[in-house]
């Protein structure tokens, strides 16, 4: 069937304007941090995130003395904290915190509503996505999965996607500057894909024709997109945590300003975790159905293709991941630091290998 | 305050970790050899070997990606890399770069992740049945030092307080062990069991895909159109069977080519493309048996008496009709390999029987053959046969078929050999040979289709296994296992003290506090708090240190 020009061009108009939605919901996010809104997730109960670790192995971060996080550690003694459980660490913050639950300053205010309309452009921004990737679908007759392109498009779907479902989760939390760390990779990558990445729509090599690529690649897009916010907050995890430690410890830290926005680290390392727990299985299946539609294409499952390598590297250093967190001394920011080089893996396996290593994955159409 | 629960807990932890964190074994300072094998066991098993072999295996799987592999999709790029790195080759090939995947070093790593594996799984599992037969472990004496808390009064009596607290429990599917006082209880054993599975799961893969290696084979063959194919080694072009295979008694199971259909995308920026192919061929699963058809096509392997048969590429096999200089005439139907996307396709026909001299044609077939806009030169455009034609060279001399070195049957030794003629030739037409050494006409072509021929008998095993992994897998990052006691006492003044202790186990996820919040608010409906009583106790007291409260989440 030919290609559908009317609804290619309709396709590519929808996510120019998702981009802009996405661009203004950054700035919105940002202005929001800026502004120094964090709703009070920790005005009554402050949160347990010290729990996490100290309590299911104190003897392990005891014992092995080991550099954990800090503010993970029961040990380390939060300051200027009545109750001794905020995490904070940093008694101004605390207090602004729980300043924002009574009546509000307006540029607190103003904060707030930014913040949510940050939110609702996300959704808007998300939805002119969606319906762009319905309509190249439409236009080529196919899942629109099938070049670089389209991959990209996916993907930072999917990441929004997951992020959306993050906040959903986690409506009462503070948790409005993990858009600006989701949206910087988004942004980068959609205008990526538009400038650089960009193919007229077209149809599939025969060996794309399989509906073991609908499960396959759909599968890898959902993991990456999941692994993408997970990052995110890791990243964020890092930052808050290494500020929380050096508070706590009375020494100043670089980008405190930053440092200082970030939601608490364990919520941060909370979602994130639960993210990786999501992704990887979705991963491993992922993996595992390129296996099988491998072998129907090629006659084998596994040949050690550089793009199947790279997806077993990811997947072993993720399976990694999940095993320091179980291991006394690898817990915290070690693990979150195995969590980076996954998804560098990731990132690896999409950009370079697709484009400068040849395999039999070829067809990244650039 | 805080001093005094440490231990406490610690001891707790102690008496339920049962996980891989195993505790380590000193590493024995006398020469004593039990002792050394024991440390190097325990060592080889632990969770930090595992983290580190892990690591080691991402590791070892890097240069494969990156350095040409012998056997793979393109062979000849390793020919180019040694071209390329006269120096630097052979040192790589010595130490098996060139077969990452295949080396000893590769082997060696997750072989000992394998053997932690086993070394894990093994006692873990162990542990894990006898845990899954124990009751929950009796009520610690301070419910308070555990790290989630609660305490109320309440009007009801102690004993039935316990009664409703275990009733409670086990409509929320925990374990109980019912006391005098109170009750333990457990739940989430299957998150261990999910555990165990998939790590078990993994090393069925292996065993799998040992199976597989001992047990199975592949081959390829290449077909013209019309070609048979009889399941036996010496028909294949290539084949590698695995350690265990009989050759001699392959599945006895024959096919022929009948059609090949190829189609290519005729417009748009993806023109020339492949859009589809497909073979047709009849096949007889085993003599005597009736002949099927069917269509293969590049995701629809037709699979016969164990084996499968993928269609793996395709091309020209022009057709000539070459006479000698004694008039002996020959009808030579031969693949030329595509060169490129347009398939520009290159081979050879070598006649040892012509006379007087040996014959030897090389050249290329062009499917849509067009003159070049700058050289002039024919080159083909479309790999649609839309205007084919075959541009060739024809050589009389020595083959060199009889040196005994083997020869490929794509290239032609020219150098015993001279050129005759050459010319470019559509179908029909003829080349004539100077000097009354005969002829060549194209007659026009046919195609032939690659096969690739396998046989997997260790599939089930791994297909299996792999969704048990992501069953167990599923249940090992889904589940929440954890422990909670709820004790009732009298106090002093008469009233019933209810206090609830939980513990989590493997609590990777977080969001403990939440689900113990939720579990003890629903309690409290059956065990209901004091109406407003003389100062109560305050909500979650103990050390502080140890303190979980919860967020505002759910
Ligand atoms: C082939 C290599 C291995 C892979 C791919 C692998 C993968 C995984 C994954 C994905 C998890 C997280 C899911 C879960 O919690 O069940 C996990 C957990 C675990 N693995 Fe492995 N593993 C491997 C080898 C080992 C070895 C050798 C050991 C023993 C030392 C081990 C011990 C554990 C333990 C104790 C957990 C539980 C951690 C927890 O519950 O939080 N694994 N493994």
């Amino acid at each position: 069937m030919p290609v559908d020009v009317g609804l290619a061009t309709t396709s590519n108009q929808l996510i120019t304007g998702g981009l802009v939605a996405y661009s203004l919901a950054f700035v919105g996010y940002a202005v929001r941090a800026a502004f120094g809104v964090r709703v009070p997730d920790a005005d009554a109960a402050p949160t347990p995130a010290r729990v996490l670790v100290g309590a299911t192995s104190p003897a392990g971060s005891a014992t092995a003395g080991a550099p954990t996080s800090v503010a993970l550690s029961a040990g380390a003694p939060p300051s200027g904290s009545a109750e001794g459980t905020v995490l904070d660490g940093d008694a101004a913050r605390a207090r602004r915190g729980r300043e924002a639950v009574g009546p509000r300053d307006p540029a607190t205010r103003f904060g707030e509503v930014v913040g949510k309309v940050a939110v609702v452009l996300t959704v808007i921004g998300w939805v002119a996505h969606g319906a762009a990737i319905a309509t190249r679908g439409l236009a080529v007759h196919r899942l629109p999965w099938g070049n670089m392109y389209e991959f990209t498009l996916a993907l930072t779907f999917a990441a929004v996607a997951a992020f959306l479902g993050v906040l959903a989760r986690h409506r009462r939390q503070s948790l409005g500057l993990l858009g600006v760390f989701v949206m910087i990779p988004v942004l980068l990558a959609l205008g990526l894909a538009i400038l650089v990445l960009y193919v007229a729509p077209a149809p599939l090599v025969p060996a794309l024709h399989s509906y073991w690529l609908g499960i396959h690649v759909t599968a890898a897009i959902i993991a990456t997109g999941v692994f993408t916010v997970a990052t995110a907050s890791t990243v964020m995890f890092l930052v808050a945590d290494h500020y929380a430690a050096a508070v706590s410890r009375g020494r100043s830290v670089r980008f405190a300003a930053i440092a200082r926005m970030m939601p608490d680290p364990g919520v941060l390392d909370r979602v994130a975790y639960r993210a990786y727990a999501l992704a990887f299985p979705i991963w491993t299946f992922a993996v595992v159905a390129g296996a099988i539609w491998a072998q129907y294409a090629w006659g084998h499952y596994w040949q050690w293709d550089p793009k199947e390598t790279w997806s077993f590297i990811t997947w072993v250093i993720y399976a990694g991941y999940l095993h320091a967190r179980a291991t006394a001394g690898w817990r915290g920011r070690k693990a979150a630091y195995i969590a980076l080089l996954g998804f560098a893996t990731v990132l690896f396996n999409f950009f370079v290998v697709n484009i400068f290593i040849t395999g039999m994955h070829s067809y990244a159409g650039v | 305050m805080t001093s005094t629960s440490r231990p406490d807990l610690q001891a707790l932890e102690a008496e339920v970790d049962e996980l891989g964190t195993r505790q380590r074994v000193r590493r024995p300072t006398l020469a004593s050899a039990l002792g050394w094998v024991r440390w190097a066991w325990y060592s080889l098993t632990s969770m930090r070997t595992a983290l580190i072999l892990l690591f080691l295996l991402a590791l070892a799987a890097i240069p494969g990606s990156i350095i040409p592999q012998r056997g793979s999709a393109n062979p000849s790029a390793v020919r180019d890399f040694v071209v390329r790195h006269p120096t630097l080759a052979p040192v790589l090939d010595h130490l098996g770069f060139f077969n990452v995947y295949g080396s000893p070093w590769f082997a060696a790593v997750y072989l000992l992740l394998f053997i932690s594996l086993a070394g894990c799984v093994v006692p873990r599992a162990r542990r894990h049945w006898e845990m899954l037969r124990a009751a929950p472990p009796a009520t610690p004496r301070n419910l308070y030092r555990l790290p989630a808390h609660q305490k109320w009064t309440t009007e009801l009596p102690p004993q039935q307080a316990v009664r409703e607290a275990a009733v409670f429990l086990r409509t929320r599917r925990f374990r109980i062990a019912q006391h005098s006082s109170s009750v333990a209880a457990e739940r989430g054993y299957l998150r261990e069991t999910g555990n165990l599975l998939f790590h078990s799961a993994l090393l069925v893969v292996l065993l799998g895909i040992a199976v597989t290696s001992g047990f199975g084979f592949t081959g390829t063959v290449l077909l013209k159109e019309h070609d048979s194919f009889a399941d036996t080694q010496i028909a294949y072009d290539s084949f590698s069977p695995g350690r265990m295979v009989d050759v001699g008694a392959l599945p006895p199971f024959t096919f022929r080519l009948d059609d090949f259909h190829a189609s290519f995308v005729r417009s748009g920026p993806t023109r020339g493309a492949a859009a589809g192919y497909q073979a047709e061929v009849t096949y007889t699963a085993r003599p005597g048996v009736r002949p099927k058809v069917t269509t293969v096509t590049v995701n629809h392997p037709l699979s016969v008496d164990g084996v499968n048969v993928y269609l793996t590429g395709h091309g020209y096999a022009p057709h000539f009709l070459v006479r000698d200089g004694s008039g002996r005439s020959f009808d030579e139907t031969v693949p030329f390999l595509p060169r490129d996307g347009v398939f520009t396709s290159q081979g050879v026909v070598k006649l040892p029987d012509a006379r007087p001299h040996q014959l030897g044609i090389s050249g290329f077939f062009l499917p849509t053959a067009a003159a070049d806009p700058f050289t002039g030169q024919p080159i083909s455009v479309f790999p649609a046969p839309d205007n084919p034609a075959v541009v060739l060279g024809v050589f009389s001399g020595d083959l060199g078929l009889d040196s005994g070195v083997p020869q490929s049957v794509y290239t032609l030794d020219t150098s015993r050999m001279k050129l005759l003629a050459k010319g470019v030739l559509r179908p029909g037409q003829t080349l004539t040979l100077p000097g009354g050494q005969g002829s060549v006409t194209f007659l026009g072509f046919s195609q032939f289709a690659e096969f690739q021929l396998t046989k997997d008998p260790g599939k089930p095993i791994v297909l299996g296994a792999i969704c048990a992994a992501i069953a167990g897998l599923l249940a090992s990052l889904g589940i929440r296992r954890w422990r909670v006691w709820v004790r009732a006492e009298p106090d002093d003044t008469g009233r019933t003290v209810v206090e609830v202790g939980g513990l989590p186990r493997t609590d990777a996820s977080g969001g403990f506090a939440e689900a113990f919040d939720r579990l003890v608010a629903a309690l409290r409906t059956r065990i209901p708090p004091e109406p407003a009583g003389p100062a109560p106790f305050p909500e979650r007291a103990g050390s502080p240190s140890l303190q979980v409260t919860s967020d505002q989440e759910g």
